[in-house]
């Protein structure tokens, strides 16, 4: 199996790629238009830095050659794209090869990281639902000169899971470096899929390419689909056929959309209405100085934390992915065991949608109570959980929520009642009965709501005896 | 009464723009219905900026060099609310929502338009017969073309409607019918003047420029509009060339060159009044000399590949789906295929169908790379010529004004009308028209002065001194 | 001789969504030859090494500050649309997909 990808990024700017109109999700359809995005006669594009500071910047972490680019006009009549061309970019692209290492040690090849516009987008109305068989369709221009890198791998791919390793990996360096949100279920991150299969050896079989991958799952099932089908059409003598399918994630199937009968003719020319985009050679160093490390490195420096015991990769990808480095850097430095710092910062504060209002001295903070004993583990997640919705200050929600440890005339006195409660149990324990401990741990417990500390409980039972 | 004069009698209050304006529209009124100028009249909301103009000159403010001036406009540039068909049934009856840089300069200046210009279809033509809204006919001699295709633009000056106008020249859009109606006709340097808002043909040819009776008011004109606009991304840096200062610097040790490809095949007529131009400019202290650049013989070849590859892009966008016109269909192909089929005329058609096949697949580089080729090539000649010469000379077109319909049924020969101009869009230089001498029938003929990039205020000053010397015996 | 044909023609008018009559196609693979055929004396040349000019003036890059800026009211250009509905440009049926 063969499989190249070609991501396209929407970017994290405030406007259009080639207009002032907000670059925002969501709005009311058709309000953030102007002439230029709605290719109204007369108008022209005008090309937005942050735009270009941003393709520099994926193509800097990506190992590419970033140089000198033109921008084409690629020529075809649609409904959702205004002027019926796309302004993208064709010989010359702003980011030229690359590479970009997976975490199971393969590196995949990057041809080209360029700019383009986005399409508007149309809804379809009547009949089912599909495009085919709707009755008239709906354009709504605000997406429609969005700014878009389209990031395109050589074919080294060579699994569904190394397929999903690369996007998750590229999502990550897209996130790091500030130029995309990485949402693919918004659509701000998409991915189309060349598959083929061949024998070992072989020279590359005919390649299909599977649009509408909303998800890192759907692309790895896509894929596995894809290309056993192929193989199954091959043992079966049939031969494939070069054509663009449709991943339905509902069926798990793939389905024809398009049959590629004659080359498609845009009849690419170089966009008169634009100059040549060559970046400044001192911005290009100023981004790459300012890029810092991107997720592979993060994940290795975190992982030494742990100083060799084995921390899982996907708490890892999510602490990089969530930006959490810093949290988990100050828990340790508090003596907070790295593995303890990883996990409760993947699961407490990435789990839930990212640190939210918490700060690392904060994080850093619960932690460290927990592993002094005045927190317990079930205590520390529900403080942690109010600092990411409301932040605040971790010893006054300590106090409001009662999980502030005992002072040691109260927990005494609580054992003593204990103890004078179950007088037989008491006698058992004293005899040497050890399990009957954790009887009047849970008596303690209840007593206090839960306030008491178990370990202080144990010590004092243990004195008594 | 020419622009400049009518701007200083209404900043001195001697005029009132109302009255100016009202004027100009009693004169369109006159001859509209006979020669087909304007395609739109703007008359309330003109009367409505004449009246603010003289408001502000009541507070004692200025309105600015063409105060009060009423002004024509090739109805391919946009002004907010007004009509804008580009001469093409596919935009009938669409208002822009927005209004081109230049037509706001205009307005800063305390210009009035008063209404949209006839012209070929999108620009595409040299007599304006292209119009989907019928021909314009030469103000001299009705039976005669105004030529094109800002031939509405160069009648409404001619009949005496407005002082000024504006078109554009693509391929000699202003300069021939400038020429073909005894008018002053300038194209500007590339990206001198914002092509925000004007509808575009080609773009990388494309310039807005005026048209005047005098060099004196095309030239206060250009200075109005030209200048760094930040919506065009191929516009130049820098403010607007001091056009009027230069205006009477005169040609005394100028190396003017008569250019050869720019006069051979003319009527003998024109290449008459190349030669009396010359004398009136040597006469006046320049020195003249026979240059020969034969790469120019290249340029209309060329153009006619690179601005249909253009053309073929830019009206992509006329699918019926946003604004002007729509003819159903069942899909959304037959609907563009309807609209289109429908809404543009043979010669927009003809261009459309050149530019695709030059820029498929196949043909590419044969046809639209050779010609991008033979544009780096006609550069280096002119910049070649330039060496030794501050401007050069020519005649505009090859002959004068020709009958309508002559040559509406055979392309090539219409495209030949533009062959003196053209070689100056491919370069992106500037270059003026300045009426001299006649032709057989009498109509009058324009000969050409042509300079390097942002050569204007010498343009303007050489062409004030052939327009002195039009009187001179023997021109 | 181009060596334009009346298939090229047709072809030529499907990818720029026009119909011709069969008439138009003739006349007008008369005249579309003629122009070509005019082109021939730059096909003629060797301009092998030269560099092509798709800008008269090099400006060097171009770009604006990534503001936003407020665009235009959606009645400003929907109610003169050929077919505004709901917000937005109704279109007959899409058949074939985006590229």
């Amino acid at each position: 199996m063969v499989v190249g990808l070609e991501v396209h990024t929407e970017l994290l700017t405030a406007s259009k790629m080639f207009c002032s109109c907000a670059n925002a999700f969501g709005a009311e359809p058709n309000t953030q238009v102007c002439p230029v995005c709605l290719g109204l006669p007369g108008s022209l594009p005008v090309l937005n830095a942050r735009a270009v500071e941003l393709a520099v910047a994926i193509g800097t972490a990506l190992h590419s050659r970033v140089g000198a680019s033109t921008f084409h006009r690629k020529n075809y009549f649609y409904p959702d794209m205004p002027k019926d061309f796309q302004i993208s970019q064709y010989d010359r692209p702003i980011n030229e090869g690359g590479y970009l290492d997976l975490s199971d040690g393969s590196r995949v090849g990057i041809v080209r990281a360029h700019l383009e516009e986005d399409t508007g987008k149309s809804t379809h109305l009547g009949g089912t639902g599909r495009m085919h068989d709707a009755e008239r369709s709906l354009v709504d221009y605000n997406r429609a000169g969005v700014p878009l890198v389209e990031i395109v791998s050589e074919p080294d791919m060579r699994s569904p899971e190394q397929a999903r390793l690369y996007v998750a990996e590229l999502r990550a360096i897209l996130i790091a470096t500030g130029a995309s949100d990485g949402r693919m279920e918004e659509g701000s991150l998409r991915v189309d899929a060349n598959v083929s299969v061949r024998l070992p050896g072989a020279p590359l079989g005919t390649r299909c390419e599977i649009k509408n991958l909303n998800s890192l799952r759907s692309l790895q099932r896509a894929v596995a689909y894809e290309a056993e089908r192929q193989i199954e059409l091959i043992l079966a003598g049939g031969q494939v056929r070069q054509e663009t399918r449709h991943w339905d994630e509902g069926s798990g199937e793939t389905s024809t959309m398009r049959v590629k009968e004659e080359a498609e003719d845009y009849r690419y020319f170089r966009e008169p209405d634009l100059t040549d985009l060559v970046p400044d050679p001192a911005m290009i160093a100023r981004i790459r100085d300012g890029l810092g490390p991107m997720p592979a490195q993060r994940r290795a420096a975190l992982a030494s934390l742990a100083r060799g015991a084995v921390v899982p990769g996907d708490v890892l990808d999510a602490v990089v992915g969530a930006g959490l480095d810093g949290f988990v850097e100050a828990a340790v430095a508090r003596d907070v065991e790295a593995t303890v710092a990883l996990s409760r910062a993947a699961n407490e504060l990435a789990g839930l949608d990212g640190p939210g209002q918490v700060r690392p001295d904060a994080f850093a903070e619960v932690l460290a109570r927990e592993a002094a004993g005045t927190l317990s583990a079930t205590q520390a997640k529900a403080v942690l959980a109010e600092l990411v919705r409301g932040g605040g200050e971790v010893a006054e929600i300590v106090e409001r929520r009662g999980f502030a440890p005992m002072n040691a005339d109260d927990l005494s006195g609580t054992v003593s009642q204990a103890v004078a409660e179950h007088p037989d149990e008491w006698a058992r324990y004293r005899a040497g009965e050890d399990k009957l401990a954790q009887f009047f741990v849970g008596v303690v417990m209840k007593a206090t709501r839960g306030r008491a500390n178990g370990q202080q409980v144990l010590a004092e039972l243990e004195s008594r005896r | 009464m020419n622009a400049l004069e009518i701007a200083a009698r209404v900043r001195s209050g001697e005029r009132s723009a109302v009255s100016v304006t009202e004027e100009a529209l009693t004169a369109i009124a006159a001859r509209n219905g006979e020669l087909n100028v304007f395609v739109h009249v703007e008359g309330e909301s003109a009367l409505e900026r004449a009246a603010a103009v003289d408001a502000a000159v009541a507070a004692g403010r200025d309105p600015g060099i063409l105060a009060g001036v009423p002004v024509g406009l090739k109805d391919n540039l946009c002004q907010t609310g007004v009509p804008t068909t580009c001469g093409s049934r596919i935009l009938s009856g669409w208002r822009p929502p927005y209004t081109a840089t230049a037509v706001e300069r205009l307005l800063a200046a305390g210009a009035v338009p008063v209404g949209k210009t006839n012209m070929d279809e999108f620009a595409m033509g040299s007599s304006t017969e292209t119009s989907a809204y019928g021909p314009t006919r030469n103000p001299l001699n009705p039976t005669r073309v105004p030529g094109g295709s800002s031939g509405g633009s160069a009648a409404a000056v001619a009949a005496g409607m407005v002082p000024v106008a504006l078109g554009s020249d693509t391929g000699g859009s202003i300069r021939q019918p400038a020429a073909l109606c005894g008018l002053v006709g300038i194209k500007p340097t590339y990206g001198l003047v914002s092509r925000y808002g004007l509808v575009a043909f080609a773009s990388s040819l494309d310039q807005i420029g005026p048209l005047a009776r005098s060099v004196a008011d095309a030239a206060a004109s250009l200075e109005a509009i030209a200048g760094h606009d930040p919506r065009d991304s191929t516009s130049l840096p820098g403010p607007a060339p001091a056009l009027i200062a230069h205006l009477d610097q005169g040609v005394a040790g100028r190396r003017i060159g008569i250019v050869r490809e720019l006069v051979e095949g003319a009527d003998p007529e024109v290449v008459a009044a190349v030669a009396g131009a010359a004398e009136v400019l040597a006469a006046a202290g320049a020195t003249l000399s026979e240059v020969s650049i034969p790469e120019l013989r290249l340029g209309l070849s060329a153009y006619y590949l690179i601005a249909p590859a253009e053309a073929s892009s830019n009206l992509a966008r006329y699918d019926g789906v946003r604004f002007g016109l729509r003819v159903a269909g069942s899909d959304i192909t037959e609907m563009y295929v309807a609209t289109r089929t429908a809404g543009f005329g043979a010669e927009v058609k003809r261009r459309i169908m050149l530019g695709t096949y030059a820029l498929s697949a196949g043909y590419y580089d044969a046809y639209y790379g050779q010609a991008l080729k033979v544009r780096t090539v006609m550069i280096e000649a002119f910049e070649r010529a330039y060496a030794s010469a501050d401007l050069l000379l020519g005649a505009t077109a090859p002959s004068e004004a020709f009958a309508l319909g002559a040559k509406v049924s055979d392309p090539m020969a219409m495209y030949l009308s533009d062959v003196f101009t053209i070689p100056t869009n491919l370069s992106g230089h500037a270059a003026i028209s300045v009426p001299f001498g006649s032709g057989a029938s009498g109509l009058p003929l324009g000969v050409q002065l042509l300079g390097p990039a942002r050569s204007e205020e010498r343009l303007v000053a050489a062409a004030a001194v052939v327009e002195a010397g039009r009187g001179v015996p023997g021109a | 001789m181009s060596e334009l044909t009346r298939d090229d023609v047709a072809k030529v008018a499907r990818l720029a969504r026009l119909h011709l009559t069969e008439e138009e196609l003739d006349r007008f693979t008369g005249q579309l030859a003629q122009v070509l055929d005019h082109a021939n004396d730059l096909r003629a040349l060797d301009l092998t090494g030269v560099a092509p000019t798709a800008h008269p003036v090099d400006l060097g890059t171009v770009v604006r500050a990534d503001e936003v800026r407020p665009g235009l009211v959606r009645d400003a250009f929907l109610s003169a649309a050929p077919q505004p509905e709901d917000g937005r440009f109704a279109v007959p049926r899409i058949l074939g997909e985006e590229p």
